[in-house]
This record gives C-alpha cells, structure tokens and sequence, in this order.
C-alpha cells in the first residue's frame, strides 16, 4: 500500500490524477474504520492532512466556501450563524472526538445515505466543489449522489468544498436514532425556508438509496406559502397544512427494512419529523428569531 | 525453571491506601489505571512475539469436508497454521457440559465458530494469511427455532443426546388452582451482549519445562486452567495462568476464548504469542445473554393475593451448552419473583440451536422470567385496579417465606421495604426548564422534540437472585494471607486467584485484611493458578466466597501471631486482636507492637471458605433447597416518551438494595449504578439481532450499549440486612440491579403510552406501531 | 515507511510502520504506550481518545502516516511527573474507575472540556463525554469526577 502525502491542493489534485486508485483519507471516520476491519485495501492512501486549502472556509461571492475538510466542530462554531441547519446536522455527527475529525467533504466522499451532511446541504441547495488536473466543477448537491454509496466523481477528482448561500429564513435539522447520542440515523430530515425566492427546502436522510429532496412537498409548501401570502404577513400554519407536509416528505422515501430500523416507521418518523420542524421553522420565521438566534 | 516474563506484564498492587471493612478506601489500581499504566491483556508485549489470528466459520451449520493450510503456512511471516488435527490433547471443553470443540473438525454449529489458527509477525499479515486458508463446507440449514429444538424430535440432532440441553419442572401446591382475576402474556427477550469493554486478549508464552505461561483476562483462572491443560494434553502444573489487567466481563469471559488458541500457537513456534481480538471478532468470541421466550399465566383474589404462576420458559442456548443448564435452573427457580406464591406449575427448557452460543450474563437466568413476571405484576395490578407498588408489597416474600421450590428462607428478605423505599423517594419535577434543552428530551441533540408528543411514566421492577453457586455445587475459594515485617513495618500480602474484574475485589481484599490484622499495608500480587481455585468472579459471589475466604486465612495468620505472642509475653492468646499494628487485649490494652511479636520470621497461612451445602432440585417436583442466599433490589423509573416517533428518555431511575453488609459503600453504589445502566440498556437498546443463525450487528456502530447522555441521574438506598450466615452478614451485590431495571423501564414506558410491550429491548417501532 | 512524530513531548520515530496502521496501534505497539485503549476500532467508544495537535481524536481513526510532523498527547503524558492531573486525581478519589478500560479516553475528553469551559454544567458534561462508552459506572460517578476536577482548575486558576 502506498501512502500518498500531497502538501498543497495542487500535489494533490497530481497524486490522485497520478493514482486514481488511491482513497482519499482527511479525517479518518470512514476510511479507517475500513482498514481497521480490513473491508478495504486500496492500493494507495491519499492524506490529504496536510493540504491548507482544504482545511478554511471563506465567504466567495456572496456565499459560504467551506473546504472539504473543514471538521463539524469548526462549522459548529464558526459558521454555525450563517449555516444553522448544517450546524444543528453537525452537533448530530457521532461524537465530539468524531466531529473533531470529521468534514464534510468526507461525508459526501462516501456518499453513504446516511451522512448526516447531506439533508441540510440538500435543503440549502448546496453545490458541491469537485476538481482535477483537468479543472474545477461545481455540481448540484441533489445531482451529486449516484446510488449507494457512489456520486459523480471521476477517478482523478477530488472533492475540494461546498458552497452554500448563508440563511435567508430558519432552518431545522432532526434525525432519529435509537439512542439519546452517537447514533448513525434510521433517518433524517433537513428543512430550509427561503423567504427572498419564496422557496423551501428540503433534504431526507437514511431512507432512500441516496439522500434526496422532497420535491413535492416543497412544492406544495412554497405554493401554500404563496397562495396565502404568508411570506409578507406570516399566520399559523394550519394543521392540514403541516399534515400534508409530512405526508409528501414521506412519500419522497423509499426506505429499506434493516438492522436500525422498519421502512415503515422510516416513513413515519420522517412526516413526523417534518411536521415538527415545519413547525419550529415557521415559529421562528413569524417571530423573526430565526436571525437573532441562528 | 526459568521462565520468560513479559516485558510488561501484571502489576502487584502495593498501596499505602488506608481504610477497613464498612470504609471505602481508594482502589489500589486506580492510579495505575488513570495514568495508563495499569497493564491490561491487550497491552502485554514481549520481545519476539507472534500475533495469533482465528479463521472462524462463515455458516451457522455446516459439514466440514476439507481443510488445506498449505497456502497460508507459505505466506512470509507466517509462522504456524494449526487445525483440530494439531490439538494434542482431547479436543473437548465446556464449563458444565464437554461439547466443545477447541477448532471445530467436521461440523461447525455456529457462526463465528473457530476452525484454523495462526501466527505471525504482525496482526496484517495474520489477516491476509486467515484468507489463503481453504476451508471446504457442505452448509446445512440452520435450526434456529428454540420451540422446535425442544419438541421437534424430528430436527437433526446438533449433538449426539438431541437438541435439548435441560429441561426442568417446578410444581407446587396445586398446579391447577383458580382464581378470580387472571392475565397472561408471552413475553421475549432479546439476545444482550456483555459488551466489555476490553475485547479477549492474552499473550502465551512457552516454558523450557514443556509447559506454557498464559498472561490474560478471564473471570476464572482455575477452570480456565483445566480446559486448556486438557486439549494441549499437559498436566495442570505445566499450564499456569496469570491474571493480567480485565478490561470488564459481566459473564462473557467464563468461557474460553483465546485460550487454548494462544497456547497451541506458542507451543508449536516455540515463541510467545499475543491474541487481541478486535470488536468485531469480539462479538463471536463470547457468549451471550440467552434470548427467551416466556408464557405466563398470573392468578389472584379479588383483593390481590396471589394464588398460582404457571409459566413456560424457552432459552436458546446456541450451539453449545455453556451455562445453560444454569439458566434453565436459575430461570425456573426464581420463575414466580420475590413473592408469596402457594401454587405453581413452571417448565423451562434450555435448547441447542445454530444460534450465537449462550452463556452467562449478570443476572443469569433471572433476568428473563423477571421482565415476564414484572410485566404480569402490572398487568395484574391493572386487571385488579390497584397501585402496581402496592400489589407487589402485598404480596412481598420475606424471612420465613417459602418459595416456589420449598426453600424456606432464614435470612432477611425485606421485598416490602424496598419497594415502600423506592416509592416514596421524591420524582423529578414535571416541568421542564424553558427554555428547553434538548439534551433533556427523547432523541437527546438529535432535536426530535421540543416537548412535542412527550409523556411521561413511572414504572417498577422487583427482583430476586440466587446468589453463589447452586443445586449442590461445592462451592468454595481459597486464599494466601501472609504477614511479615518489610523495612520494620508489618505488611500483609494476599494471594488469591479470584480474578479482579473492575468490580473493586482487590480493594476488598486490603479491607478484610487491614480489619482481620490491624495492619494499613496490604499487598496484592496478580492471582494466578499458584494458588488454590477461587472459582468465578461472577453469580454476585465473590465478595462473600473469596472475601470468607481471606477472613479465614487472616484469622489462621492472627491466631498464629497470638499464639507466638502468648509464649513471648507468657499469657493466655485469649482475646487478644490486632490493631493499628499492635497486638492488644479483649480491654484495649496495647501488649506489643505486631513488629516485635512476628520478628524476621513471616507467618502465612492458605485457607478455602465453602459456603453451606445446596441441594439439587427434585427431577419431578423442582423441589428443593437449591440456593445459599439471595439478593434483592427494586427500582422505580421515570421515562419521558415520545409517542409519536417512539423514543424514550430516562428521566430518574431510582434503587433500593438490599446488601446485607456494605463492605465498601462507595463500590456498593457503584455495581447498583453500573448494573442499572445494563438493565436500562436491555430495556430499550441493546440486542444482537441474529437472522437464520447470522449475527447481524457485530459492532459497536449497530449494538448500541447507553452513553452517558442515555443514562439518568440514579438515587441509590443501600440496606444493610445482615445475613447471618454469611461472612460479615454480606449479601452479593453484582447482578439484582441489572436485573430489576429492565421491568422497572419497561413498565414506566407502559405506563406512558397504555401499551403492552410483550417485547425488550423495546424500539421505537413497537411504540409507534409502525 | 517511517513515521516521525512528537509523544508526551518527545520526539519518536518509528520504523516500518505499515501504511493501513493506526496512529493507535503506533502508539501502543511500536511506542509502547499502550495507554489509549483498542476496545472497538471504529470510533465509538472514545477508549483510544488523545489529544491531535491539542484537538480530541480518535487514535484508531487517525492513520499512523497521519501523524507525521504532528504532536500527539496520551493519557501517559497527563500528569506532570509524579503529580497527577485533576482530572485523574478526581477520578480514583471520586469512584469512576472501575475496570478502567474507559478512563484513559474519558480522562483526556474530559480534560479537553475542561480546559475549553471551566464550569460546564451537567448537560454540557453529558453531551461533550456522550463519545466515551463506559460499561461499567452507568457514568454517576464520571460526572462526580469531572465536576469535581472543574472545581479544582477554577480553585487553583484563582
């Protein structure tokens, strides 16, 4: 096995074009569990430990640059107002020891359903960085994902960041876990409200063979949203309103039965988990506290 | 002889912590511990040592047709390569039954069973090597169903006597008696795993008389001893074993693991050999708690005395016997809970099966029926429109009580008491702080509810455990006390070979010591087989057996120092005690110094303790008087529940135990907390989900044990009901919590959501419906 | 390949390291610092936990080649000669030392929170130590023990 030690972005982007075999390797979470089982023996490690460009994060045109390797703590911390639903899906990564390590970029790497990253980035409409010696591309986050455990990367790319605009409305976070704390989720829900395009966000977790939107109940919303002028002069939401919510986000899932938990109640938990954060958000939004607490 | 010591290797402990029985000194190891010093299992190394590594079969049942090594014992760094064919001795162990094969030779029973070992260099060659082994299986199908294993006669037979292990019946009184209200139920319980925390480990080291020195974590270094000396086919003096630093057992480590393994390996290589299993392998490497599946029928009066039990009891054993002729004995034995029963009729099976092997656990066979009793306690109490902690203190066993085998119980039994306890302790506050803190809510930081859907409940569970060995076991301990004078200062040493699990026995030990001698030093060197059996660290015994038996050799060692006292100083030795290190009389009087009575010349003494005889149980009736003492304890939860998505939180989860004699009230508390957290974990988490024989968890990322965010805070009421047969009046303290728990968690989440929950661990499912 | 790396404070090499190890398995078999423990390898029990350039980390996670160049702190290097860090002083005084294969990650987690909030409250506790699987103490008196250890550091920062 090689160990492949890059120092700059460029080194890098040279490494994996040089080894397309090679895993690449930043905070660990995934890939050793790996080795340590020996599920997995690439050819090469690529640590990409060492690369600067991937550890900052920066505003680019009016938008969050956060480099693939960023951990969830520093996203917790430090762009945790700006990003409130990528940071309340951070605080629910694994542990503090985990968070401490891992990104991301890791997460949309392995591209397992149930990254925690990957709701709030759909319901953010984040656009995943991904680059070569043949250039750089921006790719849909909701166009990322593959299948199991794969997405659009080619052999000589690497993922270098996500981009994400900060909030414009609230936005929630909740997943379900048979356990009060470090738990992969049986599944996920990522809501975004974006009042300035009259949008809504959403991004479902753990209950489909990739992580995905709910088309159709975003569509509902923002229309019900519209119809009713509640942007401009926000009212309580009805509970039908919320119900159907709930409905269409479990509608956009097709869960599998397995050691964590029944498709049924997958589809379950979700309308229940986007009925509630419906709920919070638009609290939030008719209150106006969203901005001072985010 | 010389034998090669490892270059780290198990720690005396020599301390000049001070404090006797009733106090509670400081652990002698924990500042080794807390500086990562303290020398575990895992951590041993030694110059020149190979990494062992077990091939383990893929299928829960199959023929073995072929095995072929050659390619593995060609890979570099590969050292030996060893089958059933290599093992010298009778390829046989078990700890009540001999049916298990050290590497399996034409038939594996289970997933995860041995069948090739090997050593090498370093652990990854050893991984890749374990591939080039070619093993040849013809698979069979699985039989997975314990209710058919004990009645189908037609399944293939698993073992040469059939399928069925034990079968035991109780009846007492009338088997068929009425009453006025009855309820039933069937109730499961799921596959727990012990979970330590430190996977199987050791590191063998061949000896230049033949034998081999053995430095590992077990819970019993005597019987572990015999197992091993049987299948390398040496004598007992030429397999000794040394107790090295226990990262947990819980009951996982009384059966063989990396053993015999280790030996065989370091024999053939003639180099020492360190085995370290990871997680995973962890997971087959043990046994677990036996899944069950229980009927009960509970009758009583209008007013609510009970009138009879009668009851069913399926435990799958798993491929091989392990304890489970003990759980069936323990689970039928303690079917009907600490309560006034006059009539039963109970029947337990224990089954072979192409299932994860089944063995001990805290709480051995009682954990099952008590979450079935439990639950029919509530149950009851609903059908009769009564308070759930009122019927159960009606209906309380106490001294004089007979139970449901006869046995007459001539110790304190105060069921009542506890149960009042644990009732009028006060309950958390209902309301919550605002604003909300999710970390106080079901799902924790996952930020499930902000209070959304959240009911709260209050549950009890009541539990009685057999404490020791029991059904006419010979049950006994031994130990060394010598007392001599180091740099003019009596110091005393105790040399056992019970095995210091966590559990704070090596504390004890100083204790009893300190009080029986008077002296503030006491040494502890590693046990090891140098001295005689200790029997297990576990059935809560240790402290009463092992502790008896330093008593006893402390009391042989002061009775040699008055009578040496009595010649120098010419008096009668009659009440003369030892304190503060000076010999004094019955009045107080000090007569010598303890330094000047014992001189240049040790006095040591070796002393067993037997607890009094037990008896085996009637075939016909399951009469008799099977146990030496039980122990009781009754815990109350309180559970937030969220009933739409079907999480629970643990608000309080308060205890009361009896332990007859708090030799050491902080670690009194401490087994209670420790224990409640499995108990809990049971009730709404842990379970090894096995599917047509295969495991489907076997990680740490899918068995979910409680984090510290699951866990609650624990108000925690210690009585001290001395026992007066046993040493000091103590009373096991290990296993009652983990048991009581469980039904206590169980019927607070009944009692949130008016559901039945015939099932633990209980998952969100069951509570959502879904 | 070789691997340079500083322990505790002092510089260590270790020769041919294979480049699927871990930063764990570095430490406890070629350093012979068996401190940080190997009871899961996959980042759920916070046994193996030390300090990564003066950040928490899971050591199995972390491949040894990871390390190189980088500053690495065990549980070994916690206690500043004889004298024991708060931290583990409150741990043997207050019980949460049982089996004690847990401790040395909790201590470093806990002495990490500690250094970061001084008075952290009991939900803060709970959710910075919920990495840290302990089977043995249902976690009563680990939460005795760090907030008796955060009362040390803010008495002896006075």
């Amino acid at each position: 096995m090689d160990f492949l030690r890059p120092s700059t972005l460029a080194e890098a982007l040279a490494a994996k074009a040089a080894h397309p075999e090679a895993v690449p390797l930043a905070g660990g979470t995934d890939v050793m569990v790996e080795l340590n089982f020996d599920h997995r023996r690439p050819a090469a490690l690529l640590d990409l430990g060492r690369v600067a460009e991937l550890h900052e994060h920066a505003v680019v045109d009016g938008r969050v640059r956060i480099g693939a390797s960023v951990p969830y703590t520093r996203i917790i911390a430090e762009l945790g107002d700006r990003l409130p639903g990528l940071a309340m899906a951070s605080r629910t990564v694994g542990s503090p020891q985990i968070r401490n390590r891992g990104s991301v970029g890791g997460n949309l790497g392995a591209a397992s359903p149930a990254g925690d990253a990957h709701p709030a980035l759909l319901a953010a409409d984040a656009e995943v960085e991904v680059a070569s010696v043949r250039g750089t591309r921006l790719v849909p986050v909701k166009d990322f994902y593959t299948g199991v455990k794969r997405n659009v990367l080619a052999e000589d790319e690497l993922i270098t960041a996500v981009h994400l605009r900060p909030a414009t409305g609230p936005q929630q976070f909740s997943k379900i876990g048979s356990r009060n704390a470090m738990v992969i989720a049986v599944c996920a829900f990522g809501l975004a409200l974006h009042p300035e395009s009259g949008r809504v966000g959403t991004g479902v977790g753990s209950a489909a063979p990739t992580p995905r939107r709910a088309v159709d109940a975003e569509e509902f919303l923002a229309g019900e949203l519209a119809d009713r002028n509640h942007w401009t002069s926000p009212r309580a939401l009805e509970d039908s309103v919320k119900r159907r919510f709930g409905e269409l986000v479990a509608a956009a899932a097709s869960p599998i039965d397995d050691v964590r938990g029944s498709a049924a109640y997958r589809k379950h938990a979700l309308a229940v988990m986007a009925r509630r954060t419906l709920d919070w958000a638009w609290q939030d939004y008719r209150e106006g506290s969203w901005q001072a607490c985010a | 002889m010389s034998t090669p010591i490892p270059t780290r290797s198990p720690q005396e402990l020599d301390d000049t912590i001070t404090g006797g029985i009733g106090e509670s000194p400081l652990r002698p190891d924990g500042v080794l511990k807390v500086r990562g010093e303290f020398a575990y299992s895992s951590d041993l190394w030694h110059e020149d040592m190979l990494w062992g590594a077990t091939l383990r079969s893929p299928h829960p049942h199959a023929l073995i047709t072929g095995i072929d090594t050659a390619a593995a014992l060609a890979v570099p760094g590969v050292h030996a390569v060893l089958t059933h064919e290599d093992v010298p001795g009778e390829n046989v162990y078990g700890l009540k039954y001999q049916d298990t094969p050290a590497l399996a030779a034409d038939r594996v029973r289970y997933q995860g069973e041995p069948v090739a070992i090997l050593a090498a260099d370093h652990p990854e060659i050893a991984r890749q090597a374990l591939k080039e082994i070619v093993v040849h299986y013809a698979v069979l199908e699985p039989i997975t169903d314990p209710e058919r294993a004990a009645h189908d006669t037609t399944l293939p037979k698993l073992h040469p006597d059939g399928n069925l292990v034990r079968y035991q019946r109780i009846v007492r009184g009338d088997p068929d008696a009425e009453a006025d209200v009855v309820v039933s139920g069937v109730y499961e319980i799921g596959m727990q795993d012990q979970a330590f925390l430190g996977p199987e480990s050791g590191l063998a080291i061949p000896a230049e008389d033949g034998g081999v020195d053995l430095y590992l974590a077990t819970q019993w270094l005597h019987v572990d001893q015999r197992q091993t000396a049987k299948a390398l086919g040496l004598p007992l003096e030429k397999v000794r074993l040394t107790l090295s630093g226990v990262g947990g057992a819980f009951g996982g480590r009384e059966d063989l693991s990396m053993q015999i393994h280790s030996c065989l390996l370091a024999l053939r290589t003639g180099r020492p050999v360190k085995m370290v299993y990871n997680r995973e392998e962890s997971f087959f490497g043990h046994v677990h708690r036996h899944p069950a599946k229980m009927y009960y029928e509970h009758g009583a009066t209008k007013d609510g005395d009970l009138v009879y039990v009668r009851a069913r009891m399926y435990f799958d054993g798993g491929a091989y016997a392990s304890k489970t002729p003990v759980v069936v004995g323990n689970g039928t034995t303690l079917s009907v809970g600490p309560y006034n029963v006059p009539n039963a009729k109970i029947e337990g099976w224990g089954v072979y099966s192409n299932n994860p092997t089944c063995g001990a656990m805290r709480g051995l066979g009682a954990v099952q029926p008590t979450y079935a009793y439990e639950s029919q306690m509530d149950k009851l109490a609903a059908a009769l429109g009564m308070d759930p902690a009122d019927l159960r203190i009606r209906n309380a066993m106490s001294e004089g009580s007979a139970n449901v085998t006869g046995q007459v119980i001539d110790f304190p039994a105060p069921v009542a008491e506890l149960v009042q306890r644990v009732k009028d302790m006060p309950l958390p506050p209902e309301n919550r702080t605002s604003p909300v803190d999710i970390r106080e809510l079901p799902g924790g930081a996952s930020n499930t509810t902000h209070g959304e859907g959240v009911v709260r409940g209050i549950g009890y569970g009541v539990t009685i455990k057999n404490i020791s060995y029991a059904e006419g076991l010979d049950d006994y301990s031994t130990a060394r006390v010598r007392l001599e004078l180091l740099g003019g200062e009596p110091v005393a040493m105790v040399h056992t070979a019970a095995a210091e699990v966590g559990q704070g026995l090596v504390t004890l030990q100083q204790q009893i010591a300190r009080t029986e001698l008077g002296v503030p030093r006491v040494t502890v060197p590693p046990a090891d087989t140098g001295v005689g059996d200790a029997g297990s660290s576990s059935a809560s015994r240790q402290t009463y057996i092992t502790g008896g038996a330093v008593r006893n050799a402390c009391r042989a060692v002061a009775d040699r120092v008055f009578a040496r006292a009595a010649r120098q100083l010419g008096r009668s030795p009659e009440g003369m005690a030892l304190s503060g290190g000076k010999l004094v009389a019955s009045d107080g009087e000090v007569l010598a110094g303890l330094a000047d009575i014992l001189g240049d010349e040790a006095i040591e003494e070796t002393r067993e303790y037997h607890h009094r005889p037990t008896y085996p149980l009637d075939p016909e009736t399951g009469q008799g008087d099977a146990h030496v003492q039980y122990g009781f304890s009754a815990h109350r939860a309180v559970v937030d529940v969220d009933t739409e998505l079907g999480l629970v939180k643990v608000v309080q989860l308060d205890c009361a135990q009896d332990v007859g004699k708090a030799m050491n009230p902080d670690a009194v508390i401490a087994q209670i907390q420790g224990g409640s957290a499995q108990g809990l974990g049971l009730a709404v988490m842990e379970e090894i989900q096995v599917r047509d024989g295969k495991v489907r968890n076997p990680s740490f990322t899918d068995y979910l044990i409680p984090t510290v965010l699951d866990m609650p805070p624990m108000r925690i009421d210690v009585l001290e009901r001395a026992d007066p047969h046993a040493p000091y009046g103590v009373r096991g303290v290990g296993e009652p919590p983990t048991i009581s728990a469980t039904p206590a968690i169980a019927n607070a989440i009944r009692a949130a959501t008016g559901l039945e929950l015939p099932r633990v661990p209980i998952r969100p499912e069951h509570i959502t419906g879904t | 390949m070789r691997v340079n790396v500083t322990v505790n404070g002092e510089h260590r090499r270790a020769d041919h390291v294979w480049e699927g190890e871990s930063l764990l398995y570095l430490l406890r078999e070629r350093l012979g610092l068996p401190g940080a423990k190997n009871a899961c390898e996959q980042g759920e029990c916070g046994s193996c936990t030390v300090y990564l350039d003066g950040v928490p980390a899971c050591a199995c996670l972390v491949a040894a080649g990871q390390a190189e160049g980088r500053e690495v702190r065990t549980v070994e290097g916690l206690a500043d000669g004889d004298e024991l860090d708060p931290v583990q002083e409150s741990f043997v005084e207050r019980g949460a030392v049982q089996c004690g294969f847990c401790t040395p990650g909790l201590l470093v987690a806990a002495h990490d929170l500690i250094e970061r909030n001084h008075q952290p409250s009991d939900a803060e506790i709970r959710e910075a130590l919920a990495g840290n699987l302990c089977r043995c103490t249902g976690y009563e008196k680990i939460l005795d023990a760090v907030r008796l250890a955060a009362a040390r550091k803010v008495e002896a920062a006075q």
